[in-house]
């Protein structure tokens, strides 16, 4: 109950706002910057070179990013199963990494001016002072601003971008990169790979649970510009973390491309809670990877929220690694016209009595599409396994379109699987009834909207969950125009 | 003191006319109870006054407090003061009911102005106790999985909650068994005041055997055809509604 009462508060004023950058009218701004880095337009091996030598970076990582853009170059685009609207992407037509320099702030005070109004703007360092442990602010392809608060610092997390961890940090970084995801495990993770800049890198020690969420701010400010952060969170036996990141972009004429790439590792007994709220203007392609290995005993659990973007094909996984490993997708998607969602879940069991969760809800409105796909795979050989698919679909006038593609493939007889699937409509009949109590038609579609996902906002931290019900009403009463 | 004033009012659903020129006024105090045989319009009626977009008035007005209201959206006319007790409310999936009228009640307030959640919560519960509704009613989804006097009670909830100048409530009873029709119509009589104007459309005359009425017409063929008070209803319950189709059916 308590939980539905946030969803329904009024919006805080904005000083209140602990999540900017969500409302994406208050994304739709950029400033003029002087970027001391810039790769220029276009990909080859110069620009891979040249971003590892302003990184100053080791010779196997250059190596790596190599090999990755001949990966990269050599597979041929998704477009067989995919939607040929990637066809649309020109990678020719990319800046691959600007920057103003690779070394973060440790104070707001030190980053540049014109970079800091953006954040301000923003409201980020606000809501550091609020509620998280650290904050991380990437401005294009570096982090502007990385700060971690003393008390978790002392307790051994590490919280710096990527950047810096491979610099400082080799010996635990390169024993966990590249290994969940494998470079060539589809052609956008061989694209970051080659060109991955920013993003964040997370130890956090045995045992060790940090209390409050770290938090990582994705902003765009440049055109033409993709963006292509690494993240790689590590928390070792007994340790839990929660990390949430948000995201934002000015509205251009031209697409924006952002392909990440995050892989998660809980250790045994580990527990790592991964948020995302995704809100891109609906010019940007975005087109990430990312999964988890659980071990014996961990859980992973992502939530995970797309609101923006003009294309999103986001699959998040878990590799149930160890006995007794647990893994969760919780995925919110709302698709307005012009925009495609298309989001899953993936569920790996490779060992006995590991479990998996998979709630997926989706809203298209007008001409808006969203796609489910799933894959839970449970090989023959293992026993004790469940796994829980519900996928719930809700259209908003009749020209939306919703698809869902649930792969299961579960060998065996020792097993478990439930799979659910609805589509339901916001009829006439609802709003009118709505309407009828005095609401406007904007407010009467985002109360149903709020009702349809009110199960899913409540695991949401409560800092979350009131900022998605304002962007919802945002983007219905923008769909009633 | 404020009044609903439907003057000759011609409602169609697409080409098909379904209200042929209908007149009442409705003072704030009053009961009026509409009665007829199935089809004859009164659903049409009330809805096409709520302003449900299937419905296009062709001819007449319908003012509340002097104003026409045909010009505003379902929502400015519920925020203006009218209350439509649904036949058959929808079913809001997630949305409790403390949700759903604390949205509400935050529509009528000005812009800019904030709900003060503790009084909201406050009448919300001075509300229940006055209909003899429990508390944990309003935790529920909005009519989801309701039996049929759970949804009429909510809707009196909320017509307790949003105070409307006048209701128009559609078949109040139907679906009801005879314990559910007593409880939902001693709500009504608790709402019942100088400040209240209730227009009562129901095809049984039992309903007014509890709430009784100031006012009662006869609907026929999309016209009100003989008014009358109590008295009419009975004579209708004893007769039925054939000598209605016989004595009006060549008018």
């Amino acid at each position: 109950m308590a939980n539905i009462e946030t969803l329904v508060s009024e919006p805080e004023p904005a000083t209140e706002n602990p999540v900017s950058g969500i409302d994406q009218s208050r994304g739709d701004f950029s400033y003029d910057v002087k970027y001391a880095f810039d790769a220029g337009t276009g990909l080859n091996a110069a620009t891979v070179d040249y971003i590892s030598s302003v990184k100053k970076e080791a010779p196997w990582i250059r190596e790596f990013r190599h090999k990755a853009l001949k990966i990269f170059e050599s597979k041929p685009m998704p477009t067989h199963w995919a939607t040929k609207d990637l066809e649309n992407i020109d990678f020719s037509k990319i800046r691959y990494y600007l920057s103003q320099g690779q070394k973060p702030k440790r104070t707001w005070d030190e980053v540049p001016d014109d970079i800091k109004k953006t954040f301000e703007r923003l409201g980020i360092p606000e809501q550091e002072r609020k509620f998280l442990a650290g904050v991380e602010a990437q401005f294009d392809s570096e982090a502007a601003y990385s700060n971690i608060k003393d008390i978790v610092a002392k307790q051994g997390v590490i919280f710096v971008n990527s950047t810096e961890g491979l610099r400082e940090h080799p010996e635990i970084f390169r024993k966990f990169f590249g290994k969940v995801i494998p470079t060539g495990d589809n052609k956008f993770s061989a694209l970051n790979s080659a060109v991955f800049s920013g993003g964040s890198f997370i130890y956090v020690p045995k045992g060790v649970k940090v209390a409050q969420p770290l938090q990582a701010y994705f902003r765009i400010n440049a055109e033409n510009f993709g963006q292509f952060e690494r993240t790689l969170i590590i928390a070792d036996e007994g340790a839990e973390v929660t990390y949430m990141e948000g995201c934002t972009a000015p509205k251009f004429s031209t697409s924006t491309l952002h392909s990440a790439v995050v892989e998660l590792v809980a250790l045994k007994g580990a527990k790592i809670q991964y948020i995302t709220v995704q809100n891109w203007a609906n010019n940007v392609f975005n087109l990430v990877t990312k999964r988890g290995v659980a071990h014996e005993e961990a859980e992973i659990k992502w939530i995970d929220c797309n609101i923006g973007s003009r294309l999103t094909m986001k699959y998040p996984g878990v590799v149930l690694k160890g006995r007794k490993a647990r893994g969760e997708v919780i995925s919110i998607a709302l698709a307005n016209d012009g925009q495609h969602q298309d989001t899953g879940a993936k569920m790996i069991h490779a060992a006995d009595e590991t479990t998996s969760n998979i709630v997926a809800k989706s809203i298209s409105v007008g001409q808006g599409r969203s796609t489910y796909r799933g894959v839970v795979h449970i090989p023959k050989h293992l026993k004790g396994c469940k796994n829980n698919t519900e996928c719930d679909a809700l259209l908003i006038n009749s020209n939306s379109r919703t698809d869902t593609y649930p792969a299961i493939s579960v060998r065996g007889d020792r097993n478990y699987v439930q799979h659910e699937a609805s589509v339901s409509r916001v009829n006439e009949e609802m709003i009118f009834y709505m309407q009828q109590r005095g609401l406007t038609e904007g407010q009467a579609m985002s109360l149903a909207v709020n009702g349809f996902i009110n199960d899913l906002a409540r695991q949401f931290p409560m800092e979350y969950s009131v900022e998605l019900k304002r962007l919802i009403d945002l983007e219905m009463e923008g769909s009633v125009g | 003191m404020s009044s609903l004033v439907i003057q000759d009012l011609h409602v169609a659903i697409g080409e098909k006319e379904i209200v042929k020129g209908l007149s009442l006024t409705i003072n704030s105090g009053e009961v009026h109870a509409v009665m007829g045989p199935n089809g004859t319009g009164k659903s049409t009626l009330a809805k096409a006054i709520a302003g449900h977009p299937d419905y296009t008035i062709t001819q007449g007005d319908v003012l509340m407090g002097g104003e026409s209201i045909l010009n505003q959206e379902a929502d400015e006319r519920a925020r203006a003061g009218l209350f439509l007790a649904f036949q058959y409310p929808s079913e809001i999936p997630g949305v409790s009911i403390a949700n759903f009228l604390r949205a509400a009640v935050q529509a009528r307030l000005a812009e800019g102005e904030e709900l003060d959640a503790t009084a909201y919560y406050k009448r919300l519960y001075a509300k229940m106790d006055l209909l003899k509704i429990d508390r944990k009613f309003t935790a529920r989804s909005v009519n989801e999985g309701f039996s049929g006097g759970e949804k009429k009670r909510c809707e009196i909830l909320q017509m307790a909650m949003l105070e409307p100048q006048f209701s128009l409530m559609d078949e109040t009873d139907s679906g009801l068994d005879i314990d559910a029709l007593r409880i939902v119509a001693e709500g009504v009589n608790t709402l019942r005041g100088p400040n209240l104007g209730i227009l009562m459309i129901t095809h049984y005359q039992r309903l007014l055997d509890y709430i009784i009425p100031d006012f009662v017409h006869v609907m026929y063929d999309g016209r009100i055809v003989k008014s009358g008070d109590k008295s009419l209803a009975l004579e209708l319950e004893a007769k039925g509604y054939d000598w209605v189709k016989k004595e009006f059916a060549a008018a």
